[in-house]
């Protein structure tokens, strides 16, 4: 189920200015993926591309390869609708849409696909909400409005919209910067146990949370202002923490910079 | 994995079929082709009818081509993008029509002679006569209900913002300035006939038609201005009363200055609102046919009511002299309001 | 309000700042502009509640006179003796018509709407946007003359190829005279309403968060389905709003209605068919020839409508502030 990314000279655009360039990376399947880098690297504008929610920004091009177990996401046959759907994304600020239930949040996108009978989205909310770890705090309020919920529950209310669509690969952007500690760790701790099942890459700017949850890690960084991020280093992120080969990476680590 | 609810491998969806990038063209040919045919064998004709029936055919055509080549939910996408654009087409075709025939109309009589003579000794079957009088009227009651209302109103807004904060008057005095927009202008025109005309029994003249003109400014007056003054920055008023400023000079001094340009706009569009208004016109002023410059007696004319009259008689003459007033109407009207809108772009403080 | 000047130790020289002339005339200064304002803001209300006593006051003695049901009676001939006059055929008129406005309005405006937020490039909406509000710019009477000249000769055709074909539902039968009918009508008012409402309504969907609209598109929707799960929920309310703004002016249009309706004071069901009055355009129509209780009674008639807007407007506002309570804010 869970793929394998290849992103290949990877070169982003928002408009004539180049944003990133060349990057090249692989993402294992059933893994955890973090990039890390100071503000301005470039590490959300990657992840972006992987779902092809770059190119939503008016004027935003992408060049080059970003092959899903094999397949370029970005050849001229693909329908990026479709890409969306198999790629889901959690963003940074919660997002629930405000004007449904928790019930209708989960399902929204699954309703897109097809009808549905009421036991089979039954079925899957339960399943999602549980795999999320929001079940048993709002099964008794399904029909609530979705914003009611605290911070902590409407991001993970939106993982577990994410994953009732069964994705292949979940991409995370800085999931956790708007909540408080708690929920943060309830969320790391989700995502341990979602890695079992999908491939999920995450950004984040906190450098311990990438030690603490990924298996390998990217390090971006930009050589100054006004050019595009690179990709400096990626590796397991034990290799990434303790013995960095790039010496940027290492400054960046040990907080001499960003 | 839940059974059946989830396609295995959804990419390949995506090549059940996507329509090329010149369909779109090549269904609006078809449509263009198909229509001509239809036109020229049947007795329907006309250049908007033709636009009009090939957006329609377009939209339909295109869902259903859709539809069989790339599905449902494709097919609704397109449906609601073709349809949003034929809204557009649906609002920009009347603007065009109305504008395009006024002024193909208007320029007909919009003479010299239109500009300066009245209708004074003219019938309505003679080719002669013009707005001059109504001109002069519109001119005046404009004037004077500006007159009354931009002050008036500049001062309830500055209550409202500076003093009304957070008080109940505050909030009812803002409910009433909006039920006050939504008044319809012939019950303004209503109320200074019964208030001004009948009661006092001040008969018809241009200074009632500019009360009733004033009643409808001045809730368009509060809402733009007090718009504006909420965009001057707390800050500045702090800036000025830490200096030991009082708050009235404050207001005058700094807070009005600083959304002039704001204000400015917000009367110039208006003043562009009721130099178009008949109804309330029609029942102060009532209108004559000779000249009047004086608006404190006597009845005036004004020049939507010379529009309105003129258009109501079965003479062409009387036609034809309705679409150079409407002609003169709509050139004032523009050019106050393009000049307003131009304004604002240049304004330190943006609003919209 | 500011307290006693007293300038903080500083540079400020005397004679830059208003107090040095004495604190107490400063401080009455301010006391009489905050009165002023108050009395502008009072004068306001007492605007509002005049109109209303005003126009009871004119329309009381032609009341009395009336022989006739005020409500139910469709005749019009107040001057006449015995006096006999009734709204019953304008109010149908003023909502028949701008109902049928509204509907044939409120469609166009939301797509122009959305189109002008999601469909068209950036550079292009706003001049876009200046060209549509300026349909809002044109005077009612221009609208007339040209729904007189222009679109009533066109809608005569259009009349009879909708009754050809449509004429087995009851509002299209007709015995084949078209024109200047409430159908006719109702589509000037549509296009005179259309830019209020579509102006509002692109002011509620550029509100949208975008973290909404990305929420949509990054679980897979198309635009469209995104709209619809996102935009168009949110702007609900707005939406609201912006019909009841249009429905109250389509109710008030006096001029255009004025010139395009050929005017009885007939209640019919057939919109095809010319005829039909509403209550602002006999105002507008009849009020040059009208007696003393000739005009108390279009008074009245301008009393009824004066409170049917305040109900539209009232009850809007408590729509608007009611579904507020469900938009639940986002974090």
């Amino acid at each position: 189920m869970a793929k394998r990314i290849d992103v290949s000279d990877l070169n982003v655009y928002y408009g004539a200015f180049r944003a990133v360039e060349g990057v090249t990376l692989t993402i294992e399947p059933r893994s955890i993926t973090a990039f890390i880098g100071p503000s301005g690297c470039g590490k959300s504008t990657v992840l972006r591309t992987i779902n092809r929610m770059h190119e939503v920004i008016p004027g935003a091009t992408v060049e080059g390869k970003v092959l899903l177990d094999g397949e370029d996401i970005y050849g001229s046959e693909i329908d990026p609708v479709n890409v969306r759907r198999t790629i889901g994304m959690v963003f940074q600020k919660p997002n629930p849409f405000p004007t449904m239930s928790i019930y209708d949040n989960v399902v929204a996108g699954l309703r897109l696909q097809r009808r549905y009978k009421r036991s089979e989205l039954d079925a899957v909310v339960e399943k999602s909400l549980r795999g999320a770890n929001l079940w048993e705090e709002v099964k008794d309020r399904l029909e609530r409005p979705g914003a009611g919920l605290s911070g902590g529950q409407q991001q993970r209310l939106c993982i577990a919209r994410a994953i009732s669509v069964e994705p292949q690969v979940l991409l995370m952007d800085e999931p956790c910067s708007a909540l408080d500690p708690i929920s943060t760790l309830a969320i790391e701790d989700l995502m341990q146990e979602l890695k079992e099942r999908y491939t999920i890459v995450i950004v984040t700017h906190n450098m311990q949370q990438a030690a603490r949850v990924s298996d390998s890690t990217g390090f971006f960084n930009i050589a100054g202002t006004g050019l595009p991020g690179k990709l400096i280093e990626m590796d397991a992120t034990q290799k990434i923490f303790s013995n960095p080969t790039e010496k940027k990476t290492e400054d960046y680590i040990t907080g001499r910079f960003g | 994995m839940t059974q059946g609810t989830i396609d295995v491998d959804p990419l390949h969806l995506a090549t059940r079929g996507r329509l090329p990038r010149y369909a779109t063209l090549l269904i609006a040919v078809g449509c263009a082709l198909v229509l001509w045919v239809v036109f020229a064998l049947t007795p329907a004709q006309g250049r908007a009818d033709f636009l009009v029936a090939l957006v329609l055919l377009f939209v339909v055509a295109q869902f259903l081509v859709s539809y069989f080549v790339e599905g449902g939910r494709k097919a609704r996408d397109r449906l609601a993008a073709s349809a949003a654009v034929a809204g557009l087409f649906a609002a920009l075709l009347p603007l065009a029509a109305i504008l395009g025939f006024t002024i193909v109309k208007g320029l007909k009589r919009l003479d010299i002679e239109f500009l300066t003579h009245s209708m004074r000794n003219v019938a309505d079957s003679d080719p002669g006569g013009g707005a001059y009088h109504a001109i002069i009227g519109t001119l005046e009651q404009v004037a004077i209900a500006t007159l009354f209302s931009v002050p008036l109103g500049l001062m309830v807004s500055i209550y409202l913002v500076e003093y009304g904060r957070d008080r109940r008057f505050a909030r009812l005095v803002s409910t009433f300035v909006d039920v006050m927009t939504g008044l319809p202008s012939i019950i303004a025109g209503l109320f200074i006939l019964s208030l001004w005309v009948l009661v006092l029994n001040q008969g018809f003249s241009g200074f009632a038609g500019a009360l009733a003109l004033s009643v409808i400014m001045l809730p368009v007056v509060v809402r733009t201005t007090e718009e504006m003054l909420r965009l001057v920055p707390a800050a500045l008023r702090e800036a000025s009363f830490a200096l030991g400023v009082r708050k009235w000079r404050t207001v005058v001094s700094i807070v009005i200055p600083t959304a002039l340009p704001g204000i400015t706009t917000g009367v110039m569009l208006a003043v562009a609102r009721v130099i178009g208004e008949t109804a309330p016109v029609l029942l102060t002023v009532f209108g004559a046919a000779s000249i009047n410059f004086n608006p404190f007696s006597g009845p005036q004319e004004s020049l939507p009511l010379f529009v309105f009259d003129q258009a109501s008689l079965p003479n062409n003459t009387a036609v034809d002299r309705a679409w150079a007033g409407a002609l003169t109407l709509i050139i004032l009207v523009l050019v106050l309001t393009t000049a307003a809108r131009l304004l604002t772009s240049r304004s330190a403080l943006r609003g919209r | 309000m500011a307290s006693d000047v007293k300038t903080k130790e500083g540079p400020v020289s005397p004679g830059t700042v208003s107090g040095t002339s004495g604190s107490d005339h400063g401080r009455l200064l301010d006391r009489i502009f905050r009165r002023f304002t108050v009395a502008s803001a009072l004068l306001v209300l007492v605007i509002l509640v005049a109109i209303a006593l005003f126009l009871l006051q004119q329309a009381l003695p032609a009341l009395r006179q009336n022989t006739a049901n005020f409500f139910t009676e469709t005749r019009w001939a107040p001057d006449d003796t015995p006096s006999v006059f009734g709204i019953a055929a304008l109010l149908y008129g003023t909502l028949v018509t701008a109902v049928l406005a509204m509907t044939m309005a409120m469609p166009v405006a939301v797509g122009v709407a959305l189109c002008l937020t999601q469909y068209t490039p950036r550079r292009l909406a706003r001049p876009l946007g200046y060209v549509v509000d300026l349909l809002a710019a044109v005077p009612s009477v221009v609208y007339g003359l040209w729904g007189l000249i222009y679109l009533v000769p066109k809608m005569v055709p259009l009349s009879a190829w909708i009754s050809t074909y449509f004429g087995w539902i009851p509002i299209f039968t007709s015995d084949g005279i078209f024109g200047k009918s409430i159908f006719t009508a109702s589509v000037v008012l549509a296009i005179m309403v259309l830019p209020v409402i579509a102006a509002v309504s692109r002011e509620v969907f550029l509100q949208v968060p975008r973290e909404n609209q990305e929420a949509a598109l990054a679980l897979g929707s198309t635009r469209w389905e995104m709209i619809r799960l996102s935009v168009l929920p949110f702007g609900r309310s707005g939406l609201i709003s912006a019909a009841v703004l249009g429905f109250g002016r389509a109710l008030g249009e006096t001029i255009a209605v004025a010139l395009v309706l050929s005017a009885n004071y007939t209640i019919s069901a057939h919109l095809l068919t010319p005829g039909g009055n509403t209550i602002a355009a006999n105002i507008a129509n009849t009020f040059g020839e009208a007696g003393t209780i000739g005009r108390g009674a279009l008074i009245a008639s301008g009393l009824v409508l004066f409170v049917i807007t305040l109900i539209v407007n009232f009850s809007a506002r408590a729509i608007v502030a009611r579904r507020r309570d469900f938009t639940a804010a986002t974090t």
